[in-house]
């Protein structure tokens, strides 16, 4: 017992060998006596006044402590140097202090105050670090005191503090269990704290405090899960831990469906590769999605989104290079994932066979356990499992109980003859577990029962006699399977009793032959002759069988071995064990009829004869899993303290909207707040925008993604705005709270929006799904924004979305410094009917939108062009997809000089404008320069034209100092290019100003087919075509250019075409309906053809001017 | 969570001891020296050990045992993972982790204990964050320590474990920019009698030693990535990024560490270099026998096997070996004979055993892991970059070998193996 001599040795307080640092110290000798005066020393030197001597002192004393010896008669001098300035004298106490605290607990209060100070030091980094010795002193009566700091802690400004508070609580909890509730309370709040830093200690004090009050976890789980990855790796593991507990009582079981069909479905690992799988996962999301998490019993099984995200979230850190987040994410995924999915962890398990000996120890006993349910897993990586002679005996064992666990019909031939080289092994407990993996894989499998059996029975020569025993063994339990066939065996093995001395072999022999005494009748009675002489000599266990063998054969054989019986029952009746003299007497009593013995005795031959069941050679492992894998219950197989059982899943999930969190309303506020409300937004949204650029390409982005909520419950628009939801959610938690948040005001404000605003959000609106489309032809990469496709946000997924974010940004660019395009609009009912549910909503209360211009800016005309092309090529796309033209040419109306202060810039929208289909829409936007407001802004005095009529925009009441408005008015121009005259009044001044419409301003685009366009073309000849030949701009020869220009000239639509020589465009004048026909013929060199039919023949004239003009610039 | 943490020496002396919670007597450790007589081989003692209050888990590096106390449920790699980052703390600081080592620096390594654990609960594992905190003793810091009485212990606060790079420090400088990897690739492999592969994997790893001043943000791309299916990162690496690009992007930590580590599975035909033939005969009725192993390179193509290094355990039993190798030199290592008779060992080693036989080389046929390039991000200055490739044997030992087992061990060691060199080593046998 060199341990025990050691132990006391260092009790003794001697130190044995290499200290040379204090070998200087003559009282370090060891003699015990010498020990009061070397403290004396040490109490000198803590008493100095000099940092260096105080520092030897208390390295000496720290010294002594780790070796385990008592210091405690110090405790007063060392306390005193609490408030040393030197920082690693104080350090040193601190560790001294934490130690004897507990046994000196009045001295120990003596240095609470110091660290009361310390808990209130600006540096966050002195609070934390009072704050832990403070709480790691475990005396009793300062309870109150540390309650109270962990409250300010857990509140404290610092996430560090905060995480020290965490580490606090479970330290409390063990020296006062009666706080728990305070504690709860903290933790509570804590669990709400919102950094990485804090979310694996509080999780820890957590599940030391209060692990059965899963209730507080809900509102934090999906914050949990997507902190995870950045949580530092302890805290991983204990996180991962909780949440498989907590989805085991929140979610269905994934694999309920399957449930029936168990191991058998082996299949389902081979064919899925990594890549099916993801798409599985992608369809499974769109399930989840598609219907209502609320389900039915019976109802085909989805899985719940947040039973997803976290199933997702962990995933990644299966590549971490910790062992234990490993094992952890691993655990998680055999005890929550769906079947199909459960196979990646795998690869990451077997990677950790490469580790450390007691890393490998602890993953193999827990592959060991999966391997029995899921055997198709590891099947794959059977190799990694093979033995090597360099391991440590416990890993080989473990190992070979893995391979016998994956061993099968297909693969079994390799695995025996691995085993065969293991059998020629020098590790003896190794050989014998092989054996008696062997025997297993005989029984598991039927066809290779025979092959084992004649194995074990070439080693029952071997040479080695454990080896043998083992054998005889395992040979006894293979052949109560199938005891007839193999009577040579049953002889070849009576022979050996002669040779093998391992008692259990012996015994297993004897067993073998008294059970199948009539396969060997003439042996049986030998051996029983044999045994009777060695009796004295044997060990009980074989003395046991010796006896069971002679009542057999007295039963089947008395003739024979009827006296032999006597004997050895006589010998066993004197023996020293009292098991062997009762099991003599019995049998005695049983077998040997006499008049005294009972009923019995008749029955002593089914008693003894009776059909063994074959014995069941079942893996250590089988059902090991009801416990954690991973956790130390499960690892020794009985439950540890402090263990949570892992529930079963529920029948029928709880609530999943308990995980809802909770979103702050700030919307009440008046309508006149909420404009600069709205200003103050704009840097706020593109913050959580993050990545996506310039904050005015994000300004304008987001506000077309809400005005696409508020444009009416059409579904695309709706669909659009979620994707762009998740992709942000991917991404962070936090953001898309808020971006909730944010959506949600938005479609309340959205509501009151004027129609004009709407108008031109909702086109802006239009222009991203132009935009989607555009891009879904341009490169299939981009595909993800379209609505069509959920966008999952898978975490790459959303990376991409990030560049392609800045893709858009770019165009914007482009579109914003390129000429305004005019575009044609295309009416149809199902955007009649939006305008007028948008109408319904919306009434005429003027709201200013200032982005309502850079919103129109935002498309660029090449892509405008690109998707006429696309939409008017598909039939079936273009009603959804045509849109009004951005990048609109504004004018003046009225000068800032000549206004004082207000200015009036107009534009042509064209939008139709919806209380007078016959009407013209114009944009107008008042800005009002002046510093004094302007108050009563409407019109008076409109002179027109006879026929002409104008709707009038609704007053604006109040325009304050540097503000914007738009408003939008209707004129019915009776398709003449006259001006519209009014006076704009203010409360102070009135203004004369006019409107007067290009010509290519008074039509509506509308959609032609090539055919129609040459049908109409020539019902529309002589009088009414207007041929010009011209020479095109060196910048506008080729077709997308030519389009841009004319369609920024004209309110008009293209008409797709089968030659590229050719561009057709076509609209219908607003008031009276007349078709407008255009067509422009390119030819060599620049020259070209333009052609216009129309019936308005004046219209058909100014309007080839002004095509010309514009094609020819 | 831990408990206490006792540290044991091989003859059995607990030399060290620290209680994060209450004081635990150190006679818990009973248990553990029982099961440490129980096990015949110092690395079969079972790392976690129940006893009737507590729980024992160990881990052996070294020739230590670190024993860790634990009294409730934790994951027990838990507790494995951080006692080895315990012992590869220990290591960075003092170079070797030995108990004279630990003994001379107790003071050290007690503070490392103290700033490393509270409660139980791991705090500051980076070795970044503790060097910040506690100085690694050089033999400088020692001299000047004792002259000037200043202190080992950082002025600083632990001002990285606030940031969100909790694995670099702030405010590092180098007036040598300098940014080296190692990629080492290691194979394993089990050869079976005949001498065709039954497995072979690589296990590759990237070692990195970064100087670099200032927040560097690296990126490292591989001309074959795919190779790396099978990888585990050090945190700093960008995860999703990997994903998405298959590029290495990370904030370094400043100093030597792990960037990744990645295994190429059996799929991949792994060549073996070198072969070998054996051949064993007892004489019968003598405790003698004769023991013949040639070994030879394979399809090298010219290029020459270097550093190899057979060696080959033979059983307890075995008192001595002559051997007459062909080139090189080699070793017998007379270890733990027990009192065992020659003629004993003559009729109980003539079965055929299974004995490893180790290989080293540097040569390969496989595609290996190839960087493409290096590039930083977010400093200025040039950093001088250096990639250095290495092959080693790992775990490569051929199985079934026909020959002696045991625990010594005989090693043969030559410098290179030409193409065309045979080594053979005859003996006498074991006499």
């Amino acid at each position: 017992m060199s341990a025990n001599s050691a132990f006391n040795d260092e009790k003794g307080g001697s130190s044995s060998v290499g200290e040379p640092e204090y070998g200087h110290d003559p009282a370090s000798g060891g003699i015990f006596s010498s020990d009061y005066k070397r403290h004396d020393d040490l109490k000198e030197m803590l008493d100095s006044n000099k940092d260096s001597l105080k520092l030897e002192a208390m390295k000496r004393i720290v010294a002594m402590i780790a070796r385990g010896k008592n210091t405690s008669d110090l405790f007063p001098a060392v306390v005193k140097n609490v408030a040393c300035k030197n920082i690693e004298v104080k350090k040193l106490v601190y560790v001294y202090l934490v130690r004897y605290a507990e046994e000196q607990q009045d001295l120990a209060l003596l240095s609470i105050s110091t660290f009361q100070r310390g808990l209130k030091d600006p540096n966050q980094l002195i609070r934390a670090s009072a704050l832990r010795v403070l709480s790691s002193i475990r005396v009793t009566i300062i309870v109150p005191i540390m309650m109270l700091a962990i409250k300010e802690a857990a509140s404290d400004m610092s996430p560090y503090v905060r995480k020290t508070a965490a580490h606090a609580i479970p330290k409390l909890y063990s020296l006062d269990p009666e706080q728990k509730d305070q504690l709860i309370e903290v933790i509570e709040k804590l669990l709400a704290d919102k950094t990485t830093l804090v979310a694996g200690s509080v999780v820890m004090a957590f599940e030391e405090v209060c692990p059965e009050r899963i209730d507080l976890i809900h509102k934090n789980y999906r914050k949990l899960c997507n902190l995870l990855i950045d949580v530092e790796e302890w805290g991983q593991v204990v996180i991962i831990n909780m949440l498989t507990r907590y989805a085991r009582t929140q979610f269905l079981n994934p694999n309920m469906n399957e449930s029936l069909l168990e191991e058998g479905s082996d299949k389902t690992f081979y064919g899925s590769d990594e890549d099916e799988e993801e798409e599985e996962e992608e369809e499974e999301e769109k399930d989840k999605k598609a219907e209502a998490p609320a389900m039915a019993k019976r109802k085909p099984y989805v899985m719940d989104p947040d039973h997803r995200l976290l199933l997702r979230n962990t995933k990644p850190l299966l590549q971490s290079r910790n062992a234990a987040v490993v094992m952890a994410v691993a655990q998680l995924y055999f005890h929550l994932a769906p079947k199909a999915e459960v196979g990646v962890i795998a690869k990451a398990l077997v990677r950790l066979l490469r580790s450390h000996s007691e890393v490998q120890y602890v993953v193999l006993q827990n592959v060991a356990t999966m391997s029995i349910k899921r055997r198709g897993m590891f099947e794959p990586y059977l190799k990694s499992f093979y033995i090597r002679s360099t391991d440590p005996t416990q890993i080989k064992v473990l190992k070979l109980e893995v391979l016998t666990n994956l061993a099968n019909e297909t693969n079994i031939s390799t695995i025996l003859r691995e085993f065969q080289t293991y059998i020629k092994s020098m590790d003896k407990d190794f050989v014998a577990a092989t054996i008696q993996a062997i025997g297993r894989c005989a029984t598991n499998i039927g066809e290779v029962r025979d092959t084992c059996l004649n194995g074990l029975v070439q080693l029952l020569s071997n040479r080695d006699e454990l080896v043998v025993a083992e054998s005889v063994v395992v040979i006894k339990k293979l052949l109560q399977m199938q005891p007839e066939k193999h009577s040579d065996i049953i002889k070849h093995m009576a022979k050996l009793t002669d040779n093998i001395q391992v008692p259990m072999a012996r015994a297993s022999i004897l067993w073998l032959i008294g059970e199948y005494c009539e396969h060997v009748p003439k042996i049986a009675p030998d051996v029983l002759r044999k045994m009777a002489k060695s009796f004295t000599n044997e060990e009980d266990i074989v003395k046991l069988q010796i006896i069971n063998l002679a009542a057999k054969l007295y039963l089947t054989n008395s003739k024979q071995t009827k006296l032999l019986t006597q004997y050895v029952l006589n010998l066993a009746k004197y023996d020293q064990n009292y098991d062997i003299r009762d099991r003599a007497r019995f049998i005695r009593q049983l077998i040997v009829p006499t008049e005294k013995s009972g009923a019995l005795s008749k029955y002593a031959k089914k008693l003894f004869l009776a059909l063994k069941p074959a014995p069941v050679l079942e893996s250590p492992f089988k059902d090991r899993d009801h416990f954690q894998l991973g956790s130390l219950s499960h690892l020794l197989n009985a439950k540890a303290g402090g263990y949570q059982e892992l529930p079963d899943w529920p029948e029928a999930a709880p609530d999943p909207s308990v995980r809802n969190v909770e979103v702050p309303e700030w919307t009440k506020c008046s309508s006149r707040e909420k404009r600069k409300e709205k200003k103050v937004e704009k840097p706020f949204y593109s913050d959580s925008e993050g990545e996506s650029g310039p904050t005015e390409s994000a300004d304008s982005e987001s506000d077309s993604a809400s005005s696409s909520e508020s444009g009416s419950g059409i579904e695309e628009s709706g669909s659009g705005s979620e994707s762009e939801e998740s992709e942000e959610g991917s991404e962070s938690e936090e953001e898309e709270e808020e971006e909730k948040e944010k959506d949600k005001k938005k479609k309340k404000k959205e509501l009151k929006k004027p129609v004009q605003e709407s108008e031109s959000e909702q086109s802006s609106e239009e222009e991203r799904k132009h935009e989607r489309k555009s891009k879904q032809r341009k490169s299939e990469s981009e595909s993800e924004s379209d609505e069509e496709e959920e966008s999952e946000s898978e975490s790459s997924q959303s990376e991409s979305e990030d560049s392609e974010s800045e893709a858009e940004v770019k165009k914007k660019k482009k579109a914003a410094e390129s000429k305004p395009s005019s575009k044609p609009v295309k009416k149809d009912n199902k955007k009649e009917k939006k305008e007028m549910s948008l109408l319904d909503l919306d009434d005429f209360e003027p709201a200013p939108s200032p982005q309502a211009t850079p919103v129109n800016a935002f498309l660029s005309n090449s892509l405008a062009t690109d998707l006429e092309g696309l939409s008017l090529s598909d039939a079936v796309l273009s009603p959804a997809t045509i849109s009004p033209s951005s990048a609109l040419k504004s004018y003046e109306m009225l000068h800032r000089i000549t206004g004082e202060g207000l200015s009036v810039e107009y534009c042509f929208s064209r939008q139709p404008f919806s209380p007078d289909a016959n009407m013209v829409a114009v944009q107008m936007q008042f800005t009002n320069n002046a510093t004094s407001d302007t108050k009563n802004l409407h019109m008076e005095d409109v002179k027109l034209q006879s026929g002409m009529r104008v709707k009038e925009f609704p007053e604006i009441e109040l325009l304050p100092a540097g503000e914007m408005v738009t408003a939008v008015m209707g004129i019915d121009f009776c398709d003449s290019t006259q001006a519209a005259n009014f006076q704009l009044c203010t409360h102070t001044r009135k203004f004369f100003v006019s409107i007067q419409p290009p010509v290519g301003e008074l039509m509506r685009p509308i959609f032609l087919t090539e055919n129609e366009f040459k049908k109409e073309q020539g019902q529309l000849m002589g009088m009414n075509e207007i041929t010009e030949k011209l020479t095109l701009d060196v910048k506008c020869r080729n077709e997308h250019s030519i389009v841009q220009r004319v369609t920024t000239a004209a309110n008009l639509s293209r008409v797709p075409c089968g030659s590229d020589k050719e561009c057709r465009f076509a609209g219908r004048t607003v008031t009276s309906s007349s078709l407008v026909l255009v067509t422009v013929a390119t030819k060599e060199e620049g020259a070209a053809k333009l052609t216009i039919n129309c019936e308005k023949m004046v219209i058909g004239t100014m309007l080839v001017k002004d095509i010309l003009l514009a094609l020819t610039q | 969570m831990i408990h206490s943490l006792f540290l044991i020496n091989a003859s059995g002396d607990i030399f060290l001891e620290k209680h994060w919670k209450s004081v635990v007597s150190r006679s818990v450790c009973d248990y553990f020296f029982e099961a440490q007589e129980r096990a015949t081989e110092p690395e079969n003692v079972p790392p976690v050990i129940p006893t009737p209050h507590h729980y024992l888990i160990s881990v052996l590096r070294h020739r230590i045992y670190f024993v860790a106390v634990i009294q409730s449920e934790v994951p027990p790699l838990f507790v494995i993972e951080f006692l080895h980052r315990v012992v590869d703390t220990f290591q960075d600081y003092f170079g070797v982790c030995t108990e004279a080592a630990i003994k001379d620096n107790v003071v050290v390594v007690y503070e490392l204990l103290e700033e490393m654990l509270d409660n139980g609960f791991p705090l500051a594992t980076e070795s970044n964050i503790l060097k910040e905190l506690i100085k690694p003793p050089t033999i400088l810091r020692t001299m000047v320590n004792t002259i000037t009485g200043s202190t080992n212990v950082g002025e600083q606060l632990p001002t990285g474990q606030l940031s969100v790079v909790p694995w670099r420090r702030t405010g590092v400088k180098y007036t040598n920019n300098e940014a080296y990897f190692d990629v080492v690739e290691e194979i394993d492999a089990i050869i079976d009698k005949s001498g065709s592969t039954i497995t072979a994997e690589i296990q590759g790893v990237i070692d990195a030693c970064v100087k670099l001043t200032g927040m560097p943000d690296l990126t490292l791309s591989f001309m074959n990535p795919r190779l790396l299916d099978d990888v585990s990162f050090h945190p700093c690496v960008r995860f999703k990024r990997w994903e998405a690009e298959r590029i290495l992007s990370f904030i370094p930590p400043d100093g030597n560490f792990r960037l990744l580590s990645y295994h190429v599975s059996s799929q991949n035909l792994v060549a073996i270099p070198v072969y070998i033939k054996h051949n064993i005969t007892f004489r019968e009725g003598s405790s003698q026998g004769r023991f013949d192993l040639t070994l030879g390179p394979k399809q090298t193509m010219g290029k020459a096997v270097e550093s190899v290094l057979v060696s080959s355990q033979l059983p307890r039993g075995v008192l001595n070996a002559n051997l007459n190798p062909t080139q090189g030199t080699y070793t017998f290592d007379p270890v733990t004979k027990a009192g065992r008779t020659p003629a004993e060992v003559g009729s109980r080693s003539a079965g055929s055993d299974a004995p490893p036989a180790r290989l080293a080389h540097t040569a390969r046929e496989v595609e290996r892991l190839k960087v493409n390039r290096l590039d930083m991000y977010g400093e200025k200055y040039k950093p001088f970059k250096g990639i250095k490739y290495m092959t080693k044997a790992g775990k490569f030992q051929r199985d079934d070998l026909v020959c002696i087992t045991g625990v010594s061990t005989l090693t043969y060691e030559t410098v290179t193996l030409e193409p065309s060199s045979i080594i053979t080593f005859t003996s006498a046998g074991p006499n």
